[in-house]
């Protein structure tokens, strides 16, 4: 086969391989996620940590994680847990892969609600529904908080149909439909093509956001500073830090699990390096060149402020965005739609590590162990569902398993790499088939400042500004419940891994009997 | 908007951009690149049950 650049089958197959790399990144944390964060955090001020949090933690824990899944599938282990005991150094290791199951999975109870949310935006602007909600007295902000019930708990389930329990529901059963399947043919081609859609329908509205007229003196360039102007002022906070380092975790899915699981699968000499930064630079420039230039702006022009309501200020923005522009409703539509199905394809990743987890440490089928992650799953989306008040238990969720566990899985992940299976070990796995040379101070960055960056905002957190956090747990029923429930998975998938350590103790005994 | 703001902006939209833009180059200009390259989306979990 014809390998020059010029070659034309070449550059279909490569066109396609960067269309699917940079596609697989996007998902909600880029349009929803961040632009809420950033709201909260005070624009400007959360830039400079998010930048370097991208540059310092995101891009080498992303290279640590893919480098630690091949290596362990190598091993013959495909979940965080199975990896971890196959590195022998040490009998607790495999029990902190705990995370690796816990997280994508508590991430999947409020993700798929938002996934819900977005399919039931994609139906009104299909039906037509929407220019009416814009033209009411409750306008785009009043209508999502009524339709996600943040009034009071239990909305959803007391008036079903004004609700995003039917999408929801839609949401939970194509989810499942296709993870039990295993359709990865289709996910393939979707993020192939219609990622790229959703990518150029962002664009547009990027141009049309940054040509609106001033709406009550606001113009586009004071919009631009809501989002940019640092005022420096902020930081100090290490909330701010922290905050940005989970931000951009999330959306490189770095510290799930996920990409671990995933690696695993690979071919020993597969590249890794390139792969991964592609993936990143996709899904950074998503986020920062689009989202960033697109929905605070937007909002501080129509709204006057940005309002943060944990992913609601896509849901509240950008409508109004689309009833700005020639052909919004189709524009909304495609949107909705096409940021939803990314979404899914998030989702069904999000499942892979425990299902990995359940046929390596236990021997159950695929059938069986999606079955259980179903109820399991089911449980957590009704919980976060129901306890809608003010959005509370999403938000106790998304902020200790996005924020805090994602930290916490990505700080054991890059201090695996560099101290326990060495940084001679990790950087030569880190470069095995790479197509791209890895500049020498990445071996430096991955042992000494990586972890030392994550650990100063780690301790400066838990000094300064965890207690209201944490006191929130004792004085907040909702809270509490949340916490609890992250407590109770993670305390089943412990009692997992006890009974998956004896079973690959067992079979390692008898690998040993074999072949003296 | 500040010059502070515009300042970062440029770096921060530019620098990613042209972040992009490099990886994009690499994986076209790399032979063989295409082969090696992978994705959550392109990678299959073997089931086990079949």
């Amino acid at each position: 086969m014809a390998r020059g650049p010029g070659s034309g089958e070449n550059w279909g197959t490569r066109v396609g391989v960067i269309l699917a790399v940079t596609g697989s990144a996007v998902g909600l944390g880029n349009f929803l996620r961040f632009p809420d964060q950033a709201a909260k955090y005070g624009g400007g001020d959360f830039m400079i940590p998010y930048l370097v949090a991208f540059l310092v933690l995101g891009l080498p824990i992303a290279w640590v994680e893919w480098s630690l899944g091949r290596y362990g599938g190598r091993n013959g282990y495909n979940s965080l847990a199975g990896m971890f005991f196959s590195f022998r150094k040490g009998r607790l290791l495999p029990y902190l892969g705990v995370l690796g199951v816990v997280l994508p999975l508590m991430i999947y109870t409020f993700y798929i609600y938002i996934v819900g949310w977005c399919l039931a935006y994609a139906w009104f602007y299909l039906t037509g529904s929407m220019a009416a909600i814009g033209e009411s007295e409750q306008g785009f902000g009043g209508f999502w908080e009524s339709f996600v019930g943040s009034g009071e708990d239990g909305a959803a389930f007391a008036d079903p149909m004004r609700s995003p329990l039917p999408f929801v529901i839609l949401a939970f059963i194509l989810n499942f439909i296709l993870v039990y399947r295993g359709i990865n043919k289709g996910i393939e081609w979707f993020c192939k093509w219609a990622m790229p859609v959703l990518v150029l329908l962002a664009m547009v509205m990027v141009v049309r956001v940054l040509t609106l007229p001033p709406v009550e003196g606001r113009t586009v360039l004071s919009g631009l500073g809501a989002m940019w102007n640092p005022s420096g002022e902020a930081l100090l906070n290490p909330e701010i830090w922290l905050a940005a380092a989970g931000q951009v975790f999330f959306s490189l899915s770095v510290g799930f699990g996920v990409i671990a699981t995933y690696a695993s699968y690979m071919q020993p000499d597969d590249d890794v390096a390139l792969s991964s930064m592609t993936a990143a630079a996709g899904n950074g420039f998503c986020e920062i060149a689009l989202a960033g230039m697109m929905v605070i702006p937007a909002a501080f022009i129509f709204l006057g402020e940005a309002p943060h309501g944990f992913f609601g200020i896509g849901f509240v923005t950008l409508p109004e965005v689309f009833a700005h522009m020639p052909g919004g409703r189709l524009f909304g539509f495609l949107f909705f739609l096409l940021l939803s199905m990314a979404a899914l394809t998030s989702t069904i990743s999000l499942l892979q590590p425990a299902i990995a987890f359940l046929e390596e440490g236990l021997g159950v089928g695929r059938r069986a162990s999606v079955s259980l992650l179903g109820f399991i799953t089911l449980v957590g989306t009704c919980f976060v569902m129901y306890f809608s008040h003010d959005l509370k238990a999403l938000d106790t969720i998304d902020f200790w398993m996005s924020t805090v566990g994602l930290f916490v899985l990505g700080t054991i992940l890059v201090i695996i790499f560099g101290w326990v299976l060495g940084i001679d070990r990790g950087m030569a796995e880190l470069t095995r088939g790479a197509e791209i040379k890895i500049p020498g101070f990445v071996r430096y960055l991955l042992k000494y400042v990586t972890p030392s960056f994550l650990l100063i905002v780690m301790i400066a957190w838990l000094s300064d500004k965890a207690w209201p956090r944490i006191s929130a747990l004792w004085t907040d029923g909702v809270a509490r419940m949340s916490f609890g429930l992250i407590l109770v998975a993670t305390a089943l998938f412990l009692l997992l891994i006890v009974q998956a350590v004896r079973r690959w103790r067992l079979h390692e005994a008898r690998q040993t009997e074999v072949s003296p | 908007m500040t010059l502070g703001g515009i300042a970062m902006m440029v770096f921060a939209v530019g620098g990613i951009t042209a972040f992009l833009l490099w990886c994009v180059y690499k994986v076209i200009a790399t032979p063989g690149s295409t082969e090696h390259l992978h994705s959550q989306a392109d990678i299959e979990p073997p089931d086990r049950d079949t």
